[in-house]
């Protein structure tokens, strides 16, 4: 059977299920549209919040993203797990016995202020928007590569496919379905990974071969896989792999900003409003992670595995002898990978100096200049190679049977779909039931308020592809600006209204503002207005940023600035109302938490 | 005056749970940071002579060990305040 038709036949039968699942547990009501009538059991939760969680970036980026740059990408790693930490000891158990819907309502009410619910509202669909912009850039590569299209027309097949399942179902669709998600993704994700790991230190858990000894021995007998990789790397001119090579602020205030921001997007702290009781929301956490940290754990096996298996096939013969041929790429099915992955456009090689080999070298690199200069190379051959495709090409580049590949495909669908679809319940549920129903139209009935909450879903969408388009970055660097503009708007703000009985509505909304404004501002200013590529003041890069910290990681300073502009506004404003003070008094303490209250 | 004991109490017993949850918060969060920031970025040169599969302790810390260590962190955390509840007896029904 031709690789197509399996692929085919992978996210069919995947869609079927989740679809099926959809239409088994369809949303009736509002309130479970929105929290699943909070009949979810912890590993349940745990499980759907994990699929939630792990999107595109995750799934589809982060490898890729870790696999070229090493160590120093170990912040994806640190910040996208440590921010449960935060999540469970800082805002989960008490959130949950707040007993609201969402998240702005928790804001409106502790804050006592109309205002800050809507600058709330307003944070979360930046945050939002964003985050699902870079999802859509890996639901274009996903659909690209799967259907054999180019990466744009991918996208908008992708776009269609995911509003249509966001709009199916409400929460409780998605928390049986996202329990099917999690299965997939996770078997499409550790499968392969299982089996590269083999192949290459015969260690069946990738976690423990990225610190073995590779199976194959070399003249100064058998290397550990990390050593090798940061031989070969380092031959070709690229910087090693296991050190580090930026510098602690930046990799400091980046893994914090993603921490942070874990614990401040809405669509995963809503995931705890839908468990029973207040011990649940503390287990539920844990159990989210566990099923994340399969993947996690996996993810920088993945990296260095597939680094140095494409090291290897650009140069089959050593760093020091012959590297590959145009004609080898072109007829050994070994490299059947690089021609369907380059009708994508995201893979590119080219004979530049005419010798009918691929050069794959740090052009960059003063110590490669000699070798290049010596042996009439005129630049790195292998022009084009995208970050995100790396985790879906990876089954193809180990030689995997076909039923492999097929799964994966299947999975990182199911990764992006599962965030994209929560992410716009998120936003919707903000436009409709805060924005809508809370403010201006109070008196709206149900079905209008399900209308809108589908109306705003759709505009989102729009909004997301056409972003998407041109994207500010590789998924997972895209979705981690997101997590800069939640860290620094609403993580904060949440948990001053637990921790703090003094700050108040001035204090709150000043402090949201001023942290969500410095870090929109300084991310335009590096990624251009409105992520408009060339309209940016600054180059993107550490050396010539503003401050010297990336844009990546500025959300940690918005999120410092947050604290420190609500702390000095609450302090120079009236004291909170008694009333307040027992709002956070109750909320602290776990008796009495009863079913969710709705306006 | 016998209410308003009652009621002091309360509010000390409350105090009482609050602090507990503090101090056990801010310890988790001292380890939080200690194996990420620490060992992961800033304290991996003075792991360096540790060597693991390859490379140091440091890398292990910032692509493994610390995950593991995160998730130590939130069961012992759900376990501690689940009985912490039950100690000064505002655990849910």
């Amino acid at each position: 059977m031709e690789q197509f038709t399996i692929n085919l036949l992978f996210v069919g039968a995947s869609f079927a299920l989740y679809i099926g699942i959809a239409i088994w547990a369809r949303a009736g009501s509002t309130s479970e549209f929105y929290a699943a009538g909070r009949g979810v059991h912890p590993v349940t939760n745990g499980m759907a919040t994990a699929a939630d969680w792990m999107s595109a970036a995750s799934f589809i980026s982060m490898a890729g993203l870790i696999a070229f740059t090493g160590y120093d990408n170990s912040s994806f790693l640190m910040g996208w797990t440590g921010g449960y930490v935060l999540l469970a000891l800082l805002l989960a158990p008490y959130l949950r016995k707040f007993g609201k819907f969402t998240v702005s309502e928790f804001i409106g009410d502790r804050f006592y202020s109309p205002t800050a619910r809507m600058v709330a509202v307003i944070c979360l669909i930046v945050a939002s928007t964003t985050y699902v912009i870079g999802q859509m850039t890996g639901v274009g590569v996903a659909f690209g590569r799967f259907l054999e299209i180019s990466n744009t027309a991918g996208l908008l097949i992708g776009a269609c496919v995911v509003f249509a399942y966001a709009v199916f179902g409400g929460m409780k669709g998605v928390t049986y379905t996202q329990v099917a998600q999690y299965v997939v993704l996770i078997m499409a994700y550790t499968i392969p990974a299982v089996f590269i790991s083999l192949q290459l230190t015969g260690t069946p858990i990738p976690a423990l071969g990225l610190f073995s000894e590779t199976t194959s021995t070399g003249a100064e007998g058998s290397v550990y896989l990390l050593t090798k990789l940061d031989q070969i790397v380092t031959d070709l001119g690229f910087a090693s792999y296991t050190e580090a090579h930026k510098d602690n602020l930046n990799m400091v205030l980046f893994t914090l900003s993603l921490m942070i921001g874990t614990a401040g997007l809405p669509h995963v702290i809503m995931r705890f409003f839908t468990v029973p009781k207040v011990s649940d929301a503390r287990w539920s956490a844990g159990w989210a992670l566990v099923f994340i940290a399969l993947l996690y754990l996996t993810a920088p096996a993945v990296g260095a595995m597939a680094r140095l298996n494409i090291t290897e096939l650009m140069w089959p013969n050593g760093t020091s002898g012959e590297p590959v041929s145009v004609q080898t790429i072109e007829t050994a099915p070994e490299y059947d990978w690089m021609l369907t992955w380059q009708k994508t456009g995201l893979l590119d090689w080219e004979d530049k100096n005419g010798d009918g080999l691929i050069q794959y070298y740090n052009d960059g690199s003063e110590a490669m200049a000699e070798r290049a200069a010596a042996n009439g190379w005129e630049g790195n051959e292998l022009t084009n190679f995208n970050r995100d495709i790396l985790v879906l090409a990876n089954p193809e580049i180990a030689n995997l049977p076909g039923w492999v590949i097929g799964l994966v495909a299947a999975g990182g669908l199911a990764a992006a779909l599962s965030t994209a679809a929560g992410l716009l319940l998120a936003i919707s549920s903000a436009v409709s039931h805060d924005l809508l129903k809370g403010q201006l139209t109070p008196n709206m009935s149900e079905k209008a308020e399900l209308m809108s909450a589908r109306i705003a879903m759709a505009v989102a969408i729009a909004v997301a592809t056409i972003l998407g388009l041109n994207p500010p970055g590789f998924a997972a660097q895209t979705v981690a600006l997101a997590f800069g503009l939640a860290a620094a708007s609403i993580f904060p703000a949440l948990m001053m209204g637990i921790f703090s009985k003094r700050i108040n509505n001035v204090g709150a909304v000043s402090g949201m503002l001023s942290g969500l404004i410095f870090t929109l501002v300084y991310i335009f200013l590096h990624k251009g207005w409105l992520f408009i590529a060339g309209t940016n003041s600054f180059p993107d890069t550490v050396d010539g940023s503003l401050f010297g910290i990336q844009s990546t990681a500025i959300g940690a300073i918005g999120a410092l600035i947050n604290f420190a502009v609500a702390y000095g506004v609450s302090m120079m404003t009236k004291d909170t109302p008694q009333e307040i003070k027992d709002l956070v008094e109750s909320v602290r303490i776990p008796a009495g938490a009863g079913g969710a209250v709705d306006h | 005056m016998a209410e308003q004991t009652k009621a002091a109490k309360a509010d000390s017993d409350g105090a009482g749970y609050w602090a507990a949850n503090v101090r056990i918060i801010l310890v988790s969060l001292v380890i939080w940071a200690v194996v990420s920031f620490g060992f992961g970025i800033l304290l991996r040169p003075m792991l360096s002579g540790i060597s693991v599969g390859g490379t140091d302790l440091g890398f292990w810390f910032a692509q493994q060990g610390s995950i593991l260590v995160f998730l130590a962190l939130i069961f012992f955390y759900a376990w501690r305040m689940n009985k912490l509840d039950r100690e000064y007896g505002v655990e849910e029904d």
